[in-house]
């Protein structure tokens, strides 16, 4: 039960005089119940490889395979590919139509197919897993807030109960009490269900204290893939690539430049706090 | 793929044709296609392929790319043919159950075929030379003298560019939207007219309310930049003449004279030899 990915290869236009090489040799294994961070600069690829695994675009070259079957076979069921890999858009809010929450979050449990019950049912599951609260479920949409949209756009994919759940950039646009409140409901989220999820983002502090593991994707290849700790280490390479390591990565390292002896992997505040005491206990 | 519109798309590339003046440009399709309607015999025709295939060939774009732009007119041109074929009245070349061919209709069709078909990729010569900016701006120009009888000129040019750019973004956010709901399991392609229709409206919601929304931060920025109409208003790159605008505009007008002299020039010539040839004989 996994996603994999085989020499994938993506070139946008490929047969014009503006062809561009999106993905280059992408290798990768994903398996259940991760936590993934997909981190990369704008134009890195990292929109284009979540695309990709549930089949909305396909790979020029190379192949991927979803619990072992090739997602490009001929007779392969593209409807429960995306049942299975559910796919939130940057600006998730831009894809709400309905009268009210509640019907919209129906939309994708009622495109599956299944009974108006069942339908109803995971779409109320959904909006509780997703944080909205009940007094909204019957408002129109588009009078809720910019967050809360997102809440509603988020629930509306969770309704169709897949077991990877990619959220590219679910926190473009928000301020940074909506940003935390995301991040931590997609982590509660992630607990509670215990499925796999991929957070994309072009910021390392967004994920840092989330993750088990983060993807470094840099002009279309694959430049980290590790324990964000691991992937820390190498902050100037990331700088290079005009990406950041946190903030406590840099003053531990510069703490340490000037005399101290610190423990240079946490990623944390809370980690960095405790390690600092450390030293002066 | 929503991306195969070539209609009235530009086509990066260094040419000669890039660089004329879109007014020469302008001008030049716009005769080009009145000469098409006033030829009447294959020597017309012969020239301005001949004058078509030189454009095509100075302009640098590859040729598949304006035949791309062919096919969302193919319906139109077949019913021009087969109605102008099967309706016309006059001598019977082949008739089965209750249709004729006729002589006459014969001609009329492939005669609309060619007028058709050169019209659309003469008018994309221009539209994938010249940028949308480009293009309003020499058609402001070419309209100022009706400023005159109070047409609102630059008006109608600003309204112009403003779609032509819109379109572009128009169809990337489709293309959004459409793969947004796709990964929710909508499903555009399959079904009958009707349930076609109605997979739309999830499609279409989106997009007016995006449309609307970017209509009114387009209005809010041209305000805050104080725009208030076209008078007084000077242009940062005015249109100016070169020399390769007025060989441009000699080479039309050649153009015209063959292409419509050189059916009677043909009759004399043939004419001529033909008496030379009798009076041999």
């Amino acid at each position: 039960m996994s996603l994999i990915l085989d020499h994938v290869n993506h070139i946008y236009g490929e047969d014009t005089n503006l062809a561009v090489a999106a993905l280059v040799d992408i290798n990768l294994v994903i398996p259940d119940g991760q936590f993934i961070g997909l981190i990369g600069h704008t134009g890195s690829g990292k929109s284009t490889l979540v695309q990709h695994l549930n089949g909305l675009l396909k790979p020029t070259s190379g192949a991927i395979y979803f619990n072992g079957q090739d997602i490009a076979d001929k007779d392969y069921d593209k409807k429960e590919l995306r049942s299975k890999v559910g796919l939130v858009f940057q600006y998730p809010e831009h894809q709400l139509f309905e009268v009210t929450v509640f019907q919209d979050v129906c939309f994708g449990p009622k495109n599956l197919g299944l009974s108006s019950k069942e339908v109803e049912l995971r779409a109320f599951e959904a909006l509780k897993l997703a944080g909205v609260k009940e007094e909204q479920f019957y408002q129109s949409p588009f009078d809720l807030s910019g967050g809360q949209k997102r809440r509603v756009a988020i629930a509306g994919v969770l309704a169709m109960k897949p077991e990877v759940l990619i959220l590219d950039e679910p926190t473009a646009g928000l301020d940074p009490k909506g940003r935390d409140e995301i991040l931590g409901q997609i982590k509660k989220l992630q607990k509670e269900t215990g499925i796999t999820i991929i957070l994309v983002s072009h910021s390392m502090e967004d994920v840092a204290e989330y993750v088990d593991r983060i993807i470094v994707m840099n002009k279309g290849r694959v430049m980290f893939d590790d324990v964000p700790k691991e992937v820390f280490k190498h902050y100037e390479e990331l700088e290079e690539v005009g990406l950041a390591a946190p903030q406590v990565t840099y003053i531990m390292n510069r703490l340490n430049k000037e005399g101290f002896s610190l423990d240079t992997n946490v990623t944390t505040i809370p980690e960095a706090k405790e390690a600092i005491l450390k030293v002066f206990r | 793929m929503l991306r195969d519109i070539t209609l009235g798309q530009y086509y990066q590339t260094e040419s000669v044709i890039h660089k004329l003046d879109p007014r020469v440009k302008l001008v030049g399709t716009i005769c080009y296609i009145i000469s098409l309607f006033l030829v009447n015999n294959i020597w017309g025709y012969v020239i301005a392929a001949l004058f078509l295939a030189a454009m095509i060939k100075l302009s640098n774009v590859p040729f598949k790319f304006m035949v791309k732009g062919m096919r969302a007119i193919l319906f139109l041109l077949l019913i021009t043919v087969v109605f102008n074929m099967f309706l016309t009245p006059g001598e019977a070349l082949v008739s089965f159950w209750k249709l004729t061919i006729t002589r006459e209709g014969l001609k009329l069709a492939i005669m609309m075929a060619i007028r058709l078909s050169f019209l659309i990729i003469g008018s994309s010569v221009m539209t994938l030379t010249t940028t949308p900016n480009n293009l309003t701006d020499g058609m402001e120009n070419l309209m100022k003298p009706l400023r005159k009888i109070k047409v609102p000129v630059h008006e109608i040019a600003m309204m112009m560019s403003i779609a032509l750019r819109f379109i572009p973004i128009l169809l990337e956010e489709t293309d959004k939207i459409m793969k947004a709901q796709i990964a929710r399991g909508a499903d555009f392609e399959s079904g009958n007219i009707m349930k076609k229709a109605k997979a739309l409206v999830p499609l279409l919601v989106p997009l007016f309310i995006s449309a609307f929304r970017r209509a009114n931060d387009l209005a809010m920025a041209m305000e805050a930049r104080c725009y208030r109409g076209g008078d007084g208003r000077t242009k940062m790159k005015p249109l100016v003449y070169k020399k390769a605008d007025r060989i441009g505009y000699a080479v039309l007008v050649l153009y015209l004279l063959v292409c419509l002299s050189v059916g009677k020039f043909a009759e004399i010539l043939f004419g001529a030899i033909l008496g030379i040839m009798m009076t041999v004989a």
